[in-house]
């Protein structure tokens, strides 16, 4: 008879997580609109419950954005002090906080920052310290968007949350550059993309088959060989598209590991105290027909 | 089991000095002992689930109103700040963010709990219309708060909705622009939208303070749905506390579980990635949806072709619910024992889930398979646009025509006389969710 009663009762909580799960399954269609094609999966280290960045995947791509992208593209929410973050790129150990850490220094001394003059408020040049911000490739983006055909390349702060397929996305796109279809009219200053969102139909001749992807004003960023790489990895299209996409899901939201750790311990915890206060329910309530 | 006798007993002199002074000790020791129900089932946990929620949405969201800044050049860029130098700031913003929408499954659940066992009829109006404008103060709320991280379906979502109050002929245009502050939405709107977003959790949690008086006022519906007589009380109803304090507290932890899971591990999946895009005026996004909650209604504002009429639609779909109980005629409260009542409640759960789901699709695009039926008025039949007027049309009418006539018509099960007794004859269908069995007795 107590098994009995613990099959229903287990029945009973089963049935309410799946009442629950069900209506918050309900909530996906807001996300599969405009996906027709989904990106490529770059099968990242920092994927599912346990996934944990790799450091030297982030050094990489750190300086394949710092070395490719960050000549056209900003990253304003960045602090140099940020890579050296626990989980972070440039993360040690012995480091005594963030801000000292002698890497980030180093790095943020390379780049240049406008400034005033403390004492005369003229404007000048400074090194970079780890308190800085990434400094911006534009003056403004009035100046971004000019020296771009009109529309100023997006800021790769929140990349890979702003679009759907994160990481996966990213690295899809920076190696989905394809061979124009036949047929396909393009526009000047464009280029073909294989996962750039979009719709070609307007662009191909009545009745053919409509190619996947759509427009991108970014050329093809990458070559083969392009970064030479401080460890032996070697840096083919694939592997550093693969390593910027893991920086930028790392930027993006840098302190997702720890959350993640952290989430463990709360479910644990959680799912004992639910025990527990099951068994404190089953015998409050032993005895009462109900 | 209306407005119990007090039992308490102050028993230091400090508690007797405030006994005859404000008697809240009194207060809440009376709640504690609440005859209730003995019979209640988990679907009647989540009120206890709800205000949880708006006590984690008004903690959190005070901590993260000390780092915002309402500001439509730094609004975006502070709340990144919050997720990346302030201590613990990326989980106070991502259990404010993903609590809207656990407050929103939980209050959708109690909803439908109150409509399935008929919680809205006599004596127990006033707790069903007091909660009707909760719901209403939430969705405002949620709505303005969405706004505030300015990202491009900030933007886009407040645009769209703002311009409905455009659509009220004559008064529409002064009212919008008094509203926004200004012709377009911009830094005034965004203070504004801050202001009272700050304001109306504490409109809900007063209301909630009426909505708890008149529960005990009415005290608690049932499974059953039948009121239960003085002299049954003893043996009909159990001390709020410990029994359901301990009932509610499992289920609460189950669902924090739940909560933790999206907190933790996919914060942004219930999210559209284009709020994290900053608001750009110049550029529309491809595809503007509200968030998944708002889905049902928004579905309804799209179906009706005339702007004012969809205005109007999707504030009735909201404003029934208020009369609820003056549309149903049936005398019985429980669908437990309405059979064809139930049928009709069951196509509703499922109908507003197409609604949702019609929500966040294009109105052209096919429902089935990629083929064009015929051109129906003004668009094919095989699109989402109808689909969604199906569906609206059943909304409208489960309240409407099926609640008054079913209840007219029908013919119920016959009624337990006492709770005690579906208890020892075993429950039906629904109770393979509720704690009734006859073994528990041993």
């Amino acid at each position: 008879m107590t098994l009995q009663m613990n099959i229903r009762a287990m029945k009973k909580t089963l049935a309410l997580i799946a009442a629950v799960a069900g209506l918050s399954l309900a909530a996906q269609p807001a996300l599969a609109v405009g996906e027709k094609h989904p990106p490529r999966s770059g099968g990242f280290s920092f994927e599912g419950p346990f996934g944990t960045f790799d450091q030297g995947q982030l050094q990489r791509g750190y300086k394949v954005y710092r070395e490719v992208c960050a000549s056209c593209h900003s990253m304003d929410l960045m602090h140099f002090r940020t890579l050296a973050e626990p989980g972070g790129p440039f993360y040690d150990s012995d480091q005594v906080s963030p801000a000292e850490n002698r890497f980030v220094r180093a790095l943020a001394k390379e780049v240049q920052i406008a400034d005033i003059d403390t004492e005369t408020g003229e404007p000048l040049m400074r090194d970079g310290t780890s308190a800085d911000r990434f400094p911006n490739p534009y003056p403004n983006p009035t100046a971004a968007a000019a020296a771009n055909g009109g529309a100023a390349p997006p800021d790769l702060s929140v990349m890979a949350k702003a679009r759907g397929g994160g990481a996966d996305y990213i690295y899809s796109l920076l190696t989905g550059y394809a061979a124009v279809p036949q047929g396909l009219q393009m526009r000047p200053g464009q280029n073909y993309n294989k996962y750039m969102s979009g719709d070609l139909t307007p662009f191909m001749p009545e009745g053919a088959e409509v190619p996947p992807g759509g427009f991108i004003a970014m050329a093809n960023p990458l070559s083969d060989g392009q970064v030479t790489y401080d460890d032996d990895t070697v840096a083919s299209v694939d592997q550093m598209s693969k390593d910027v996409a893991a920086y930028i899901a790392w930027a993006s939201d840098p302190r997702q590991v720890q959350r993640k750790q952290t989430g463990m311990g709360v479910l644990i915890f959680l799912f004992i105290f639910a025990g527990i206060t099951y068994v404190s329910y089953r015998r409050i309530w032993k005895g009462v027909a109900h | 089991m209306s407005a119990h006798e007090s039992t308490y007993v102050p028993k230091t002199g400090v508690e007797k000095w405030l006994d005859t002074r404000l008697p809240i000790i009194r207060f809440g020791a009376d709640y504690m002992s609440l005859p209730t129900p003995k019979n209640l089932n988990y679907w009647y946990t989540f009120g206890g689930i709800l205000m949880l929620c708006l006590v984690i949405q008004i903690a959190t969201g005070i901590i993260l109103a000390m780092h915002y800044v309402p500001n439509t050049e730094m609004a975006f860029a502070s709340v990144e700040r919050i997720m990346r130098d302030v201590n613990g700031g990326d989980l106070i913003r991502y259990v404010h963010m993903n609590g809207a929408s656990m407050f929103f499954i939980a209050v959708y659940i109690h909803m439908l709990r109150g409509l399935y066992y008929g919680s809205y009829k006599a004596p127990r109006e006033m707790i069903w219309i007091i909660g009707c404008l909760i719901f209403f103060l939430m969705i405002a709320t949620a709505f303005l708060g969405y706004v505030l991280p300015w990202g491009q379906m900030s933007y886009w979502g407040a645009e769209v909705i703002t311009n409905l109050i455009g659509a009220i002929p004559v008064i529409g245009e002064p009212v919008l622009i008094w509203l926004r502050g200004g012709p377009a939405i911009d830094n005034a709107t965004l203070n504004r939208f801050f202001s009272l977003h700050y304001l109306l959790p504490f409109v809900i949690a007063g209301c909630e303070v009426l909505h708890m008086w008149a529960l005990h006022t009415a005290g608690q519906n049932n499974p059953v749905g039948i009121l239960i007589p003085k002299e049954r009380e003893k043996k009909d109803t159990l001390p709020f506390h410990p029994y359901f304090t301990v009932k509610d507290g499992f289920v609460i932890i189950v669902f924090l579980m739940l909560f933790s899971v999206f907190v933790f591990f996919m914060p942004n999946a219930l999210g559209h990635a284009d709020n994290y895009i900053p608001a750009n005026p110049l550029v529309t996004p491809p595809h503007i949806v509200p968030e998944w909650y708002m889905l049902p209604f928004y579905a309804i504002l799209r179906a009706i072709p005339d702007k004012f009429g969809g205005v109007v639609a999707m504030f009735a779909s909201i404003g029934v619910l208020f009369v609820l109980p003056w549309l149903d005629t049936s005398k019985v409260r429980s669908m437990r024992y309405r059979p064809t009542m139930r049928t009709f409640f069951i196509l509703f759960v499922i109908n507003a889930l197409i609604l949702g789901w019609c929500g966040a699709q294009l109105p052209d695009a096919p429902v089935i398979g990629d083929f064009k039926t015929f051109i129906l008025i003004d668009g094919d039949l095989n699109s989402y646009l109808w689909l969604t007027r199906f569906t609206t049309a059943y909304y409208f009418a489960f309240f409407f025509v099926i609640m008054p006539l079913v209840g007219l018509r029908e013919t119920p099960k016959q009624i337990p006389a006492t709770i005690s007794e579906p208890v020892l004859s075993g429950g039906d269908a629904m109770t393979a969710a509720a704690p009734a069995s006859a073994e528990k007795k041993g």
